[in-house]
């Protein structure tokens, strides 16, 4: 693998790969819905959709099929610590996707009646996601278990901001933080790394740098008592979500609550773009023998995902047909506290830790994948975890895992949400 | 005793993979792979939710459930240590016409893994217990369906493309009352009729020897015996005589969900490839085709709007899928309707055609890429006859469709005044 940071501050990551004739090509960039005012919220989301809609040397109307000329496929998504945009496809096109990426860094239109007409796209798309009363209830949970920092409201931005917004918010939020000094470059695949190296540098070393965007500085305060928060509203299902202020990729309970996470629910991978694709092993894990196996739920997951600050973990349940919600909940902190109480066993470490090693193969299965990872943990400010992680799970004992759990999974530091269904 | 592994070997270019059929009758595809020290596996039994007893919806479906709690010689704690102690996680699926148990493990497990596989497709032995709960589970997933606008509306969409009972027209869930009363021994006849070595296509493909997938499935199905299962004939849906609408309020949602569509053709139609790049001008090139380009990017409708055709074994759809706001159905409805007439009365141009199958070409290794990817496309090679070299042969398939084909499949298969039409969501007719 190469890198290199060019002098424009763009970071450069090369892993060759030539099991396939593929590349793909990630641009990240360090910025995401935490780094929204109110009033703005969503608009990383929106620029993401309007940085697809022509540049000044890709008309709008050649956008479609600048990639799909080689087979290829392109994408992007936002979350809370940032953005990204990738292109897989043909080796071939490597220079095509740097090319594409170039003039998104530094040349997209922003013109209005894209902007109007993309208003309603993500509108739309923030109505599919309330007609799952899952996702309503996460967004729900998430607003109320923070009170201060910017994680608080959703990636997609409240609908209120997004009938508000107007055109020179939008550009001027990509002005601000579509810049090379924040921004990093992956390119994985069937290439050569010197010749990769020389064209981005011809595609991006032109590209000015920027003053670095302000970064927001609130922590959030230490939780103090129990929050609860309940949806009444028409449905045919009950859902459960208990949230627990947890730790950020960098802080060293992190990799001991992946553990922890692994025993209650079964190990998940650590790749957004593809781990959630397979379901975890967990039919041994603990919450699924307490709530699944007794009949209460129909599903338990838990979500533990990498980030720059600190974040929540997440433990959802399904409840079975007829089952009161209080049940299961019940059940649930049962469970938790008297893993709490009692630590978990050796056996239970050694099968979480096993899980984690099949699932992070199962993560780097294409270079796709590959690239999305190098990208990822970079731009968290996490790139050290990655190489480091099978010897850092290799090293977590019972001990770490039962004082990581009485310290996240405390009564004080969590926020139970329920989506109690109307007839 | 293990009886010898194959009776019939064949090899091909491309992808290459492995084909044998053991002496009684069970095949297996093999393709070895060393891009990760991973295997996939993907066990496909002939007998999806189109196999379904009559009146009895939703068996395929709750057997999958069920079907690896339990052998005649493993507890289902057994089969949850020896997957969760690997990481692994069975994927269970049932197609109209396939019942699939796929999985990925480390090249490590493969023996005890492929070993355990086998056992569970052998010698379920279907435990009370664990039929209970799952079908607590089926029971709670149905009532998350009926919930769901997206699902509410594809699956009432399929129910009046394929009328009376039609196997593709079934809920593969079944109803929950029909599952509630599901007994062990339906679940246990069901196997014993379909599940058959005969019945079987077995794929690995990864970091394994291909000599040693052949021993190993020659050793763990070789000696499985069972007549074969009677064949399933499905008739082809009669074609719609006129335009039929269907709308199911659901008014505590934000979004309405439009599912649209026609009864086309069979995979085995000499029209497939026409099919397949006619609809992906239509309604998937780049990000949704024409569909995409006037309801999502001129008018700003909807966050998606796409088809799909789902060719199969007898005449499948072709289904328009749109997410709009309520206030926007009518509209969008008739741009979904604009659409499907542009096509029939003007059809493609050259460059749209030239586009779709050079991505199409293009893509091939891409799709190509993962062991998991190039078991399921094995599979679907296996269950349609493509042969061995279908991903060599598949750049001059498609490059031998013409614009007139592509045209003469709009004709076809598009037609506003005989399209189905379902709306869930908060929506009211005014009609």
């Amino acid at each position: 693998m190469r890198e290199t940071t060019l002098d424009n501050g763009l970071k450069v990551i090369v892993r060759e790969e030539h099991a396939a004739p593929l590349a793909s090509v990630w641009c990240w960039y360090r910025v995401g819905s935490k780094d929204e005012r109110p009033g703005l919220t969503g608009v990383s989301h929106w620029v993401e959709h309007m940085n697809f809609k022509g540049t000044t040397n890709i008309p709008r109307d050649q956008v479609k099929g600048i990639i799909e000329q080689y087979g290829g496929s392109w994408n992007g998504y936002t979350w809370i610590d940032q953005t990204t945009y990738l292109e897989t496809a043909s080796r071939d096109a490597v220079d095509r996707m740097l090319f594409i990426e170039s003039e998104r860094m530094a040349s997209c239109l922003y013109h209005p009646d894209d902007c109007e007409s993309e208003r309603t796209v993500i509108i739309s798309e923030l109505q599919g996601g309330e007609n799952d009363p899952d996702q309503l209830l996460d967004q729900e949970l998430t607003a109320t278990a923070f009170k201060a920092h910017p994680y608080r409201h959703p990636t997609i931005g409240w609908l209120s901001d997004l009938e508000s917004m107007s055109r020179d918010d939008l550009y001027g939020h990509y002005r601000r933080h579509y810049l090379p000094n924040n921004a990093t470059l992956v390119i994985v695949g069937d290439v050569e790394s010197d010749d990769v190296l020389r064209r981005v540098e011809q595609r991006f070393g032109g590209i000015a740098p920027g003053a670095q965007p302000s970064r927001i500085r609130t922590i959030e305060p230490d939780q103090t008592g129990e929050r609860r928060l309940t949806i009444r509203k028409e449905g045919t299902t009950a859902y459960l979500k208990v949230g627990f202020h947890g730790p950020a990729a960098r802080d060293e309970r992190f990799v001991p609550l992946l553990v922890l996470d692994a025993v209650l629910t079964g190990a998940k991978g650590l790749n957004l773009w593809a781990s959630f694709r397979t379901p975890p092993p967990q039919r041994s894990a603990r919450l699924f023998r307490a709530l699944v196996e007794q009949g209460l739920a129909s599903s338990v997951s838990g979500a533990l995902l990498p980030t720059e600050h600190p974040y929540l973990y997440t433990i959802s349940a399904t409840a079975r047909s007829g089952v009161p919600l209080l049940s299961v909940e019940a059940a649930l902190v049962e469970a938790l506290n008297r893993l709490r109480a009692e630590g978990v066993t050796e056996p239970e470490v050694v099968k979480a830790k096993a899980q984690l090693k099949a699932r992070l193969v199962f993560d780097n299965d294409s270079v796709t994948n590959i690239a999305h990872q190098l990208g990822y943990f970079e731009t968290i400010g996490a790139a050290d975890l990655l190489p480091h992680l099978p010897s850092r799970l290799a090293a977590v004992t019972a001990e770490d895992v039962g004082r990581v759990a009485r310290d996240v999974l405390a009564e004080s530091n969590r926020t139970v949400g329920w989506f109690d269904p109307l007839p | 005793m293990v009886r010898s592994a194959a009776v019939s070997v064949q090899t091909s270019r491309g992808l290459a993979p492995t084909r044998a059929v053991l002496d009684n009758g069970a095949v297996l595809l093999a393709k070895q792979t060393s891009a990760t020290p991973a295997v996939a596996i993907n066990l496909a039994m002939r007998a999806g939710s189109a196999h379904d007893p009559a009146g009895k919806p939703g068996t395929a479906w709750l057997l999958s459930r069920v079907i690896d709690r339990g052998t005649a010689s493993r507890s289902a704690a057994d089969i949850a240590e020896e997957l969760d102690g690997r990481g692994i996680t069975l994927t269970m699926t049932v197609t109209r016409h396939l019942f699939s148990i796929v999985c990925t493990c480390l090249a490590e497990d493969f023996d005890a893994v492929f070993d355990l596989l086998a056992d569970i497709v052998i010698n379920p032995s279907v435990p009370q217990t664990e039929l209970a709960i799952r079908k607590g589970e089926v029971v709670t997933a149905i009532r998350q369906d009926e919930d769901n606008p997206a699902v509410r509306a594809s699956e009432a969409l399929m129910a009046v493309l394929y009328p009376d009972g039609h196997p593709y027209g079934r809920r593969t869930k079944g109803s929950i009352d029909v599952v509630d009363a599901l007994t062990r021994d339906e679940l246990c006849r069901f196997h014993d009729d379909r599940f058959a070595p005969s019945a079987l296509a077995a794929v690995v493909v990864g970091d394994v020897e291909v000599a040693h997938v052949r021993d190993r499935a020659a050793a763990r199905f070789g000696a499985w015996r069972r007549p074969a299962a009677t064949t399933l004939t499905v008739a082809s849906a009669a074609p719609a005589s006129e335009r039929r609408r269907v709308v199911i309020p659901m008014m505590n949602k934000a979004q309405a969900d439009i599912a649209y569509g026609f009864v086309t053709i069979a995979r085995s139609d000499p029209d497939y490839y026409a099919m397949w790049l006619m609809n992906n001008i239509f309604g998937q090139y780049s990000m949704g085709g024409r569909l995409g380009d006037n309801i999502r990017e001129r008018q700003g409708m909807a966050y998606y709007a796409t088809s799909s055709l789902d060719a199969n074994i007898a005449p499948g759809p072709l289904v328009v899928r749109a997410g709009v706001a309520a206030a926007n159905v009518d509209r969008a409805v008739a741009s979904i309707d604009a659409e499907v007439a542009r096509m029939v009365r003007e059809g493609a141009t050259a460059k749209e055609l030239a586009d779709s199958r050079t991505f199409l070409v293009g893509a091939i290794p891409r799709a190509l890429e993962t062991n998991a990817a190039i078991a399921n496309f094995l599979q679907t090679e296996e269950l349609f006859g493509l042969g061995l070299d279908y991903d060599a042969n598949l750049p001059e398939l498609l490059g031998a469709v013409t614009l007139d084909h592509v045209n003469a499949a709009a004709r076809r298969g598009l037609d506003p005044d005989r399209a189905s039409l379902v709306i869930a969501g908060p929506y009211a007719d005014q009609r």
